[in-house]
């Protein structure tokens, strides 16, 4: 497939509860990037109830063109109905590529809309480039983060679910201009029926600035206390390994890696941990990386800036005493 | 209650190795074995047909080496495993994939609910579940936790990440479900025995009725041209073995970069 007359990006604009998710802006990001000197439009598509405001806020954020689905019917996710309506308008505007965040929500819904479509679906992207031929590419981690599969699509449009905290956010600007496009639903059923819609209240380990995980270098769930100390005084949440969520000893909303959140924070301390490719796969990409373990042959080190081969219950104490004392001094009475 | 689950024999993820030169797993490395998650579809259908009665079979596509270890489908309380295996399947993307699973179900007539895991260990993509549900025209349930059956009708807690829905549905249906659903149980010695004289059914392409067009590298729009070892994400920072010297070194770190 190659960009010819001109065709446009579309990004389907998540919303929860009326608000549109953060990935979106990060999609809108990419687009704005791959659309660059090439015929390509960034357009957005929304689904939801009341989301007019939102709609402006995706033309502030790049979007040239927002297909807009207004209509209570949208307010709760219902992947049929939802599909039903992208696959029209898919149908209608035959787009470049069609990019979804790589959320619950992305990645159940996109499957729908690219078999209705009857074209490829990449999942779980960290990477996309279009090649000088105008063909789509989508890189993706294979064989848990180990391999780097780059994928191309041979059917229209190319579909993608791209990972929450990769690519680089948009920028907003007030002065951007674009269009709304009032869309009409397509009357259907919903497949559910919801009968009730609550949050439950997460640690943020996705949008955390500090974590402090833990491995299989600590010896009881209690001690986990400590690195929950050392992440507070930090200002941060705790993260885990994978091998101590399945132990029970802490919740799944803590686990980083493969099969848990990837995380991007500024500071990532990995305390006992040895860096499994499962793990490294969801914290390589933090901006600081320090690690303490007692085992200098721990893959961790390498991918660390700043490495400690010690015990954690010896360092992460005298950490947080130096700590203490620097913090004590500066923020007089926090203590107090 | 008729109830499908469909699983993947895949080799085991944590020993696996990969061959970098050829850029393909080496399948000869590591033992095959159900795939984990679908662990939770199987215990959820054996539960469900446990309390509604019924039966369930398990429909997997592979190599028909993939037999021997879908036998542990019976030791876990599946009443019937196929097999697609063929020639023709081979080479299949999620799309492909889904094809031909979506066609073996249709072959099986009536059905209540197909379970599905949340996604493989090898390829990760959490998308055959949703490509079947399009296929078959029926609703679909992702990221289960919670699955109940009453009054004709599927209760069911989807969970949206931090978003929290319970639904109602109406058969059929496809649901996918996730490793917190239940906790499977392992299977007896005399379930293993059984289940190692059971047979697993065959089926290919033309049992299902495929089109050929469909099935394959043929069916299959996406394709992996360039695989890439990635030696980046590696800093080989410092490492020292000293820890008041590390710990200096770091809060001069967190010092210019702001974070105390």
């Amino acid at each position: 497939m190659t960009v010819s007359d001109k065709r446009e990006m579309l990004i389907f604009a998540e919303q929860r509860r009326g608000r549109v998710h953060p990935v979106a802006f990060e999609l809108l990001g990419k687009a704005i990037e791959l659309s660059g000197n090439r015929d390509l439009t960034v357009s957005a598509v929304l689904l939801g109830s009341n989301v007019r405001g939102e709609a402006q806020e995706l033309i502030y954020y790049g979007a040239k063109k927002v297909y807009l689905f207004d209509d209570p019917s949208f307010y709760n996710y219902d992947p049929f109905l939802y599909k039903a309506n992208l696959v029209a308008l898919a149908r209608k505007i035959n787009p470049y590529a069609i990019l979804f965040g790589s959320t619950h929500i992305g990645r159940s819904l996109a499957p729908r809309v690219a078999a209705d479509l009857q074209t490829g679906l990449t999942a779980d992207c960290t990477d996309l480039s279009i090649d000088e031929d105008g063909t789509f590419i989508q890189t993706r981690p294979a064989f848990t983060g180990n391999i780097l599969a780059h994928i191309k699509t041979k059917t229209t449009p190319s579909m993608s679910t791209v990972r929450y905290k990769v690519m680089q956010r948009a920028s907003k600007d007030e002065n951007r201009e674009g269009v709304v496009v009032n869309m009409t639903p397509l009357s259907s059923d919903p497949s559910w029926k919801v009968i009730s819609e609550h949050i439950i209240e997460g640690i943020g380990l996705a949008d955390a600035e500090v974590i402090v995980s833990g491995g299989r270098g600590l010896k009881r769930p209690e001690d986990f206390k400590m690195l929950e100390e050392l992440a507070k005084l930090l200002g941060g949440v705790v993260g885990s390994s994978r091998p101590l969520v399945d132990e029970g000893w802490i919740g799944k909303e803590h686990q980083v890696g493969f099969s848990g959140n990837t995380v991007k924070p500024k500071l990532y301390i990995a305390c006992g941990i040895s860096g499994s490719p499962q793990h490294l796969a969801g914290m390589r990409d933090s901006e600081v990386i320090i690690a303490i373990n007692l085992d200098p042959s721990a893959p961790i080190f390498r991918y660390a800036d700043i490495g400690i081969i010690g015990d954690i219950y010896e360092v992460v104490p005298r950490f947080m005493e130096i700590l203490r004392s620097v913090l004590g001094s500066s923020v007089l009475g926090s203590d107090l | 209650m008729n109830i499908i689950v469909l699983t993947k024999v895949v080799p085991d993820i944590e020993r696996v190795k990969f061959d970098a030169a050829r850029g393909v797993v080496d399948r000869s490395s590591a033992p095959q074995e159900i795939n984990p998650f679908d662990l939770n579809a199987i215990e959820e259908a054996v539960r469900l047909k446990e309390r509604h009665g019924g039966r369930v079979t398990a429909i997997s596509m592979g190599p028909s080496d993939a037999e021997q270890a879908l036998k542990d489908t019976i030791a876990r309380g599946v009443d019937e495993a196929i097999l697609l295996t063929d020639k023709k399947f081979a080479g299949s993307d999620t799309l492909a994939t889904s094809y031909a699973l979506s066609q073996a179900i249709k072959a099986m007539g009536d059905f209540d609910i197909v379970i599905c895991g949340e996604k493989t260990v090898d390829g990760d993509t959490g998308q055959v579940g949703g490509e079947v549900s399009e296929r078959l025209g029926i609703p679909y349930l992702p990221y289960t936790s919670r699955l109940d059956y009453e009054d004709g009708k599927f209760k069911a807690r989807v969970e949206l990440e931090n978003m929290i829905y319970e639904v109602e549905a109406s058969p059929p249906l496809v649901v996918s479900v996730t490793k917190d659903i239940n906790s499977p149980r392992l299977p007896g010695f005399r379930e293993k025995l059984n289940a190692r004289k059971a047979q697993v059914k065959k089926m290919d392409a033309k049992e299902i009725e495929a089109d050929e067009g469909l099935l394959g590298f043929n069916g299959s729009p996406t394709w992996v041209y360039k695989i890439e070892v990635p030696e980046e994400g590696q800093r080989n920072g410092r490492i020292y073995k000293d820890p008041e010297r590390g710990l200096k070194e770091i809060m001069a770190v967190l010092e210019s970069r702001g974070l105390i």
